[in-house]
C-alpha cells in the first residue's frame, strides 16, 4: 500500500517540483512554529510580566546598541519581534484555516445543492453571489467589522467568511452542472438510487477536485485579508498577535529609519504567502486534466 | 442584442435594489439615526422631533420608499459628523480616486500585456522565468505592503519620489486634475503602481495562458508557415484572439479600482474617497458609508454591463437567448 503511494504519480510529480517542495515547506515550518510558539519564543510578547518599556525599539542583536536577548529587535512596547512575529503566525494561520472551513463547508453545500437541484434555490443563491461578487470581500469584511462594535480573531472569521463562501459556491456549482450529465449519474438514477445516494456517493466525490485548488488560493487569500484588516485597525484587537498590526506600528518609525519593525513582519507574511501559493500553484497543474505532465 | 441589453439593464437595477435595501437594513440595525442626527447633547423632546421632521416614527417600508425616492433625486442627507451633503462631499473627492485609478489601469494593461506576450513566446528562457517569479511575488503581496515597501524604498532611502499627498492640482472646469503639473506626476506615480500591481500580475498571467493556447491553433502555424513576419504573426494574428478575455479582465478590474482603492489610498494619504470612506468607518458616519457603497456599486454595475455588451458585439460566437 505505502509502496503503491510512493510510486504513484501526484508523489512523482511533487517530489520533482523544486517549488512545491519549498512551497509546502514554508507552510508546514509556519503551522509547527505557531503550535510549538510558547517553547520556541525568547519572550512571551503578550505577557506583561516579562515585557519592559526600559528595552524599547531595540535594534536587531547584530546593530549597534542591540542586545542577543532581542535577535530581531523590539519595537515601540519592548516586545521582542521574533516572538511576535512566531505569534502572529498563529492569529494567521487560525483566521487562514478558520476561513476556508467554514466558508469552505458553507459555500460547498451551497453550490453542491444549487447545481443540482437548480430552480429557486439556484436562481436565488447566485444572484446573492453576484452581488457578493462586484463588492471585494475587503470592502465587505470592513463595513461588517465597522458594524461589530466588539474586536476578536473569531470576528475577523466570520467578517471575511460572509463574502468569501461565494467563490466555493459558484466552482461547486460549476462543477456539479458538469459531473451531472456524466453517463454514471444517469446510470445510477436509473437503478432507482435516491438524491441522497446521487449526492454523496456519486455526485460530490466527482465534483469536488476543483475545490481544492480554490481552498489553497483562499488560503494565501484570507491570511492577507487579515494582515490588511489588522494594518487598518479593524482588525484583532490590539491585545492579540498580528502581523498586520505589527507593520501598522513600524510604518510609524520608518522615516526614523527603524526598518526592522516593517521589514521582519513583512518578510515573514511574504514567506508564509508565497509558500501556500507555489504549493497552490503546482495542485493546479497537477489537477489540470488539460496539462499533460 | 436588444432584448438582451434590456435584460442586463433590468438585472442591474435589481442588484441596485438589493444594494440599496442591504444598506437601509444596516443603517437602520447600527443605533438610532434620531440620536446621532440630532447630536450627542440633544434633548429627549429634540430627538422626538428630529425623528418626526425625518420620518424616522414611521413603518419601515415607508421609510424604504422614502431612502429610494431621495436616492434617486441625490438626496442622500448629511453626513454626521460633518453635517453637509454626503453626495457632494463624496464626488468632490471622485477625481483624485478616478486619476489614481486610470493611472493604475493603464500601468497595469501595457506592462501586464506586454510581459505576458514575451513570457508566452519562449515559456522556459531564464529571463522569461524570473518574470513569471516575480509576477508570483506579485501575488502574495498585499497592497498596503507593496506601498509600504515603495515608499521605504524610494521614499525614504533613494529619496527620488514623494511617499504621499498629490502634489499640485489645477482646475479644470469642475475636474480638480493632478496629470498637468510635474509635481502632480510624481506625486501619482508610486501610488499608481502600488494599486495596479496586483492587476499586472493577473493581466500578465492571463495574456499568458490566453497566448500559449492560442499559438497552437492551426491559423498560426498556417499563417509562419505562409511566412509572414513574426511582428505580424504574433500582433495581428495571435495576440488579436488572445485580448479578449484580458480586455475582459480590464474592463471589471477598472470598476473595482476606483471603488476600492481606499487601502492604497491611506497609505499615501491620497486625498480621494476612498480615503473618505475609511475616515467615515471609523467615526461611524453612516450616510457617508451607505452613499459610498450605492456608488461603487452603480460604477461596478455600469461598467459590469458595458462590458458584457461590449463583449457580446465583439465575439458574435456567443449567442443569448
Amino acid at each position: 500500500m505505502i509502496e503503491k503511494f510512493s510510486k504513484s504519480k501526484i508523489i512523482y510529480h511533487y517530489l520533482h517540483d523544486l517549488s512545491a517542495i519549498i512551497g509546502s515547506l514554508l507552510l508546514v515550518l509556519s503551522i509547527l512554529s505557531a503550535i510549538f510558539a510558547p517553547m520556541l519564543v525568547p519572550q512571551n510578547p503578550y505577557d506583561l510580566e516579562k515585557v519592559s518599556l526600559e528595552h524599547f525599539l531595540t535594534p536587531p542583536a547584530w546593530m549597534e546598541g542591540g542586545s542577543a536577548q532581542f535577535p530581531l529587535g523590539t519595537d515601540d512596547q519592548g516586545r521582542c519581534v521574533l516572538s511576535t512575529i512566531i505569534y502572529g503566525f498563529r492569529t494567521s494561520l487560525i483566521v487562514g484555516f478558520g476561513v476556508v472551513i467554514v466558508a469552505g463547508i458553507f459555500g460547498v453545500i451551497i453550490g453542491l445543492f444549487a447545481g443540482y437541484y437548480g430552480g429557486i434555490l439556484d436562481a436565488v443563491s447566485m444572484r446573492l453571489a453576484d452581488i457578493f461578487f462586484s463588492f471585494s470581500t475587503t470592502l465587505i469584511a470592513i463595513l461588517m467589522l465597522g458594524l461589530f462594535k466588539q474586536r476578536g480573531v473569531l470576528i475577523v472569521i466570520v467578517a471575511i467568511c460572509i463574502a468569501d463562501w461565494v467563490k466555493y459556491a459558484r466552482t461547486m456549482r460549476g462543477s456539479v452542472l458538469e459531473v451531472k450529465e456524466e453517463a454514471y449519474i444517469i446510470a445510477a438514477k436509473a437503478t432507482g438510487a435516491n438524491d441522497l445516494r446521487i449526492l454523496s456517493k456519486h455526485l460530490f466525490p466527482n465534483a469536488i477536485p476543483p475545490i481544492f485548488v480554490i481552498l489553497a488560493v483562499d488560503l494565501a487569500v484570507a491570511i492577507m485579508l487579515e494582515a490588511t484588516l489588522s494594518f487598518l485597525g479593524v482588525g484583532v484587537p490590539l491585545t492579540e498577535p498580528s502581523l498586520g498590526m505589527m507593520i501598522a506600528i513600524g510604518k510609524n518609525y520608518i522615516y526614523a529609519g527603524m526598518w526592522w519593525l516593517v521589514l521582519f513582519p513583512a518578510a515573514a507574511l511574504f514567506l508564509l504567502v508565497i509558500g501556500i501559493n507555489l504549493f497552490a500553484d503546482w495542485l493546479r497543474e497537477e489537477l489540470n486534466p488539460r496539462i499533460e505532465r | 442584442m436588444t432584448t438582451y441589453i434590456i435584460k442586463r439593464l433590468i438585472q442591474g437595477v435589481i442588484v441596485l435594489l438589493a444594494v440599496s435595501f442591504i444598506c437601509f437594513l444596516i443603517f437602520r440595525s447600527s443605533g438610532d439615526p434620531a440620536i446621532s442626527m440630532a447630536g450627542q447633547y440633544a434633548t429627549f423632546q429634540e430627538i422626538e422631533e428630529v425623528r418626526k421632521v425625518f420620518g424616522l416614527d414611521k413603518p419601515f417600508y415607508i421609510q424604504y420608499a422614502r431612502f429610494i425616492t431621495n436616492a434617486i433625486k441625490g438626496n442622500f442627507g448629511n453626513s454626521f459628523v460633518n453635517k453637509v451633503p454626503v453626495l457632494p462631499l463624496i464626488l468632490e473627492r471622485l477625481p483624485a480616486t478616478v486619476e489614481l485609478a486610470v493611472s493604475a489601469i493603464f500601468i497595469a494593461f501595457v506592462l501586464g500585456v506586454g510581459l505576458g506576450v514575451l513570457v508566452s513566446l519562449k515559456p522556459y528562457a531564464l529571463r522569461n522565468r524570473f518574470i513569471m517569479a516575480g509576477s508570483l511575488v506579485n501575488i502574495s503581496m498585499p497592497t498596503f505592503l507593496t506601498g509600504i515597501l515603495l515608499i521605504m524604498l524610494f521614499g525614504v532611502y533613494l529619496n527620488i519620489l514623494p511617499p504621499f499627498g498629490r502634489g499640485e492640482t489645477v482646475i479644470v472646469g469642475f475636474w480638480r486634475t493632478g496629470f498637468l503639473t510635474l509635481s502632480g506626476v510624481t506625486h501619482l506615480i508610486l501610488p499608481a503602481f502600488t494599486l495596479g500591481m496586483y492587476q499586472l500580475a493577473v493581466l500578465l498571467r492571463l495574456t499568458r495562458a490566453g497566448m500559449r493556447e492560442v499559438l497552437t491553433e492551426d491559423y498560426i502555424k498556417t499563417a509562419w508557415s505562409k511566412g509572414l513576419s513574426p511582428m505580424k504573426v504574433i500582433f495581428k494574428h495571435a495576440l488579436r484572439n488572445a485580448l479578449i478575455p484580458v480586455v475582459t479582465m480590464t474592463g471589471l478590474q477598472f470598476g473595482e479600482l476606483i471603488a476600492f482603492s481606499f487601502v492604497t489610498e491611506l497609505i499615501f494619504q491620497w486625498p480621494g474617497s476612498g480615503n473618505l470612506l475609511l475616515t467615515s468607518i471609523y467615526e461611524q458616519d453612516q450616510p457617508v458609508i451607505v452613499t459610498y457603497i450605492m456608488l461603487a456599486a452603480l460604477i461596478i454595475l455600469s461598467i459590469n454591463i458595458l462590458v458584457d455588451i461590449l463583449y457580446a458585439i465583439l465575439n458574435p460566437k456567443i449567442r443569448y437567448d
